[in-house]
């Protein structure tokens, strides 16, 4: 598939507080991107999405596809962008993620 | 006031119960996300991208003293301090935690509130004029038909799982504030040639996808007539409402697509057939009309001259509250009253949006000058529907210390605008951040006041829940190529004289929306005949072309 060649995390919505999350290396959620575990090929991304199949701990977990240009994976559409960033209203409710 | 009665106390504080024990079966893993997801939904709380939402229903837009407060101190303890009012008069907390929902729906229930029916496909809060039972317009008070029909729609197991979700709206003035022509069902309250008491009903309205203006499906309605009538409308759709695809599972789509011709037919036979069988337990008799309606008489307001004094001084001598009493008051039925408007659009603000703070404070408000009552209006301000005009200078002044005292009711700033991307997990672009910008751009009173009734509405998806299509100019947030473009379209009216506006041209990006309304706007005034003549009215009388021109013309104060 062509989405091999799109570097990728897995994300989803904590089962608790709702907010979003991203899984880490070790198959645990973070809410911090530059923790996140990112997938370079399509097994892996497979691989990860099999970890992520937590119900017990997440809602809903999906890849997203990232660029790797910078510090931190950085969400390539917009609205994977806005869920890493927090609503963008008012500057209080801007998520800060550790 | 409705209040009650055992079985509304003890059925709401069993489903709270139910629910309780839904979610900690989903938090213990016996439930599956695919179980408890129909389950919260039916609850009223969803799934977004930030947190669970929960949403609320105000009935009918009313709300006492007593709910407000428990509202803010919902958003204060388990919220982020704050709550977002809807286009359905609803309210919605953003930031819930699901070990708390049962601790807030328990918060909710001691003042006779619930989530119920606000999801889903059954029939949804039932809406109404926000100045019903306050206006000097009006014909009668709408609420205790919507009371009526909340009674009758809640948990009705013959309409738990409808084609599509169900909006019933309902006014009593010839004034239309309630969008009657834009949902499934609209009643309008009229009175036939000897006085006896009815409806208009409109069927098949509607924004979303496909919008619609709806039909008048009975021209005359008599009141006991209402529910066996509503019955045969809800039995025609949901045998012939398509199921098999949801964009066209709404009812305004198989009156469209059968013809309403063909419609009125079926509904008037299936109302025959449940008079003829037995259908007459259906109509709650005029001791039960009489029952709920009590529960809505007018408050006993004491006589006052039909001028105060205290108001023309202030309104001479305070040029702030001259221009506030002008723009956000209403006549009120009764001399010596007003209705006072109150703006949740301050400049730059969220539309919607009140603090837990606010919330408290208008509630002392309502208390201390609106005889314990508020209203939510479907334009996402809160309406004080009772209050002396010898009180108006002293509100004002308590708004102004609350920061809720913007003078901007029906105005360019007073903008209605979904939640969009920042919180909708369906939403394809932001809308609030474009109504902030729009906002600020028109943040000039006596520009605006200059500018006169303009109605914008902005919706982050074509799901339209900021109603858009009946904007005079609508927004329409869409995803392009990556990016967020946003769609005008122009001449949508959501009165009695509705229309649905045209779009006029490709989408813009987000940056360029605030521009082209000011393009707009200074084509608006050059071209209009005289103050009075509304943009929607030029619109009428000149078509849309001049206002394209000016939308899409190259701009060179922005472009430098
Ligand atoms: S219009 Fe779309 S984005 Fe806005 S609240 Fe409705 S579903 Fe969400």
């Amino acid at each position: 598939m062509a989405r091999s060649f799109v570097p990728s995390i897995v994300s989803a919505n904590d089962l608790m507080i709702g907010d979003v999350v991203y899984l880490d290396a070790s198959g645990g959620w973070t809410r911090s991107l530059a923790e996140a575990a990112v997938a370079h090929d399509a097994e892996t991304a497979e691989r990860l999405a099999a970890l992520a199949d937590q119900p017990g701990a997440v809602v809903g977990p999906y890849l997203a596809d990232v660029a790797l240009d910078g510090p931190v994976p950085r969400p390539l559409h917009f609205r994977e962008a806005f869920r890493a960033s927090g609503p963008s209203h008012r500057p209080d409710l801007k998520r800060h993620s550790e | 006031m409705y209040r009650y009665d055992e079985f509304d106390a003890a059925y709401v504080r069993e489903r709270v119960a139910q629910f309780r024990d839904q979610t900690q079966r989903r938090i213990d893993g016996r439930l599956t996300e695919d179980e408890y997801k129909p389950l919260r939904l039916q609850n009223g709380l969803y799934l977004q991208l930030h947190a669970y939402m929960l949403r609320v229903a105000i009935p009918y837009g009313t709300l006492s003293s007593r709910q407000m407060r428990a509202l803010a101190e919902i958003a204060e303890r388990w919220d982020r301090g704050y709550g977002h009012f809807t286009t359905r008069q609803n309210i919605q907390f953003n930031w819930t935690r699901l070990s708390d929902v049962g601790d807030i729906l328990d918060h909710l229930a001691a003042v006779e509130m619930h989530a119920i029916q606000t999801s889903g496909n059954c029939i949804r809060n039932v809406t109404a004029d926000h100045f019903a039972g306050a206006a000097a317009d009006e014909i009668e008070d709408p609420r205790p038909t919507a009371e009526l029909i909340r009674q009758w729609s809640t948990a009705h197991p013959e309409f738990a799982f409808l084609p599509r979700k169900f909006k019933v709206a309902v006014t009593g003035s010839p004034n239309d504030r309630a969008v009657t022509r834009s949902h499934d069902i609209g009643l309008r309250m009229l009175r036939d040639a000897n006085g006896a008491p009815g409806y208009e009903v409109i069927v098949g309205g509607g924004m979303g996808r496909t919008p619609m203006v709806g039909k008048v499906m009975r021209g005359f309605l008599p009141r006991a007539e209402l529910l066996p009538y509503l019955e045969a409308i809800l039995r025609v759709y949901n045998l012939h409402g398509r199921r098999d695809n949801k964009y066209k599972a709404r009812i305004k789509i198989l009156v469209h697509e059968t013809g309403e011709a063909e419609i009125r037919e079926q509904v008037e036979a299936e109302f025959r057939s449940i008079l003829a069988n037995g259908g007459a337990a259906h109509l709650p008799g005029e001791a039960e009309l009489a029952r709920i309606a009590a529960y809505f008489a007018p408050p006993a307001l004491p006589e006052r001259s039909a001028v105060s004094d205290r108001e023309e001084d202030a309104r001479t001598f305070d040029p702030v509250f001259a221009a506030w009493a002008e723009v956000n008051t209403t006549p009120h039925g009764v001399a010596g009253y007003a209705i006072a408007t109150v703006s949740l659009k301050a400049i730059g603000a969220s539309p919607g949006d009140a603090t837990a703070s606010q919330m408290r404070a208008l509630a002392d408000m309502a208390d201390r000058y609106s005889q314990g009552e508020l209203r939510i209006s479907h334009e996402q301000n809160v309406i004080l529907p009772h209050v002396a005009r010898d009180d108006l200078p002293a509100l004002h002044a308590a708004l102004l210390r609350e920061e809720l005292a913007e003078a901007n009711s029906g105005l360019i700033s007073d903008i209605i605008a979904c939640p969009g991307l920042d919180y909708c997990a369906l939403a394809t672009a932001r809308s609030i951040p474009i109504a902030q910008d729009i906002s600020r751009r028109f943040s000039d009173g006596p520009r605006a006041r200059a500018i006169g009734e303009f109605r914008i509405k902005i919706s982050g998806c074509i799901n339209a829940c900021g109603h858009h299509h009946m904007g005079h100019v609508g927004i329409l947030g869409l995803e392009k190529a990556g990016v967020e473009s946003y769609q005008i379209t122009l001449g949508g009216d959501h009165t009695e004289n509705a229309a649905i506006g045209e779009r006029v041209g490709p989408g813009l990006g987000a940056e360029e929306v605030g521009p082209a309304i000011e393009r707009l706007v200074d084509a608006y005034l050059d071209l209009r005949a005289s103050p009075e003549e509304r943009f929607v009215d030029v619109c009428r009388r000149l078509g849309l072309a001049p206002f394209k021109a000016a939308i899409y013309r190259e701009d060179k104060r922005d472009a430098a």
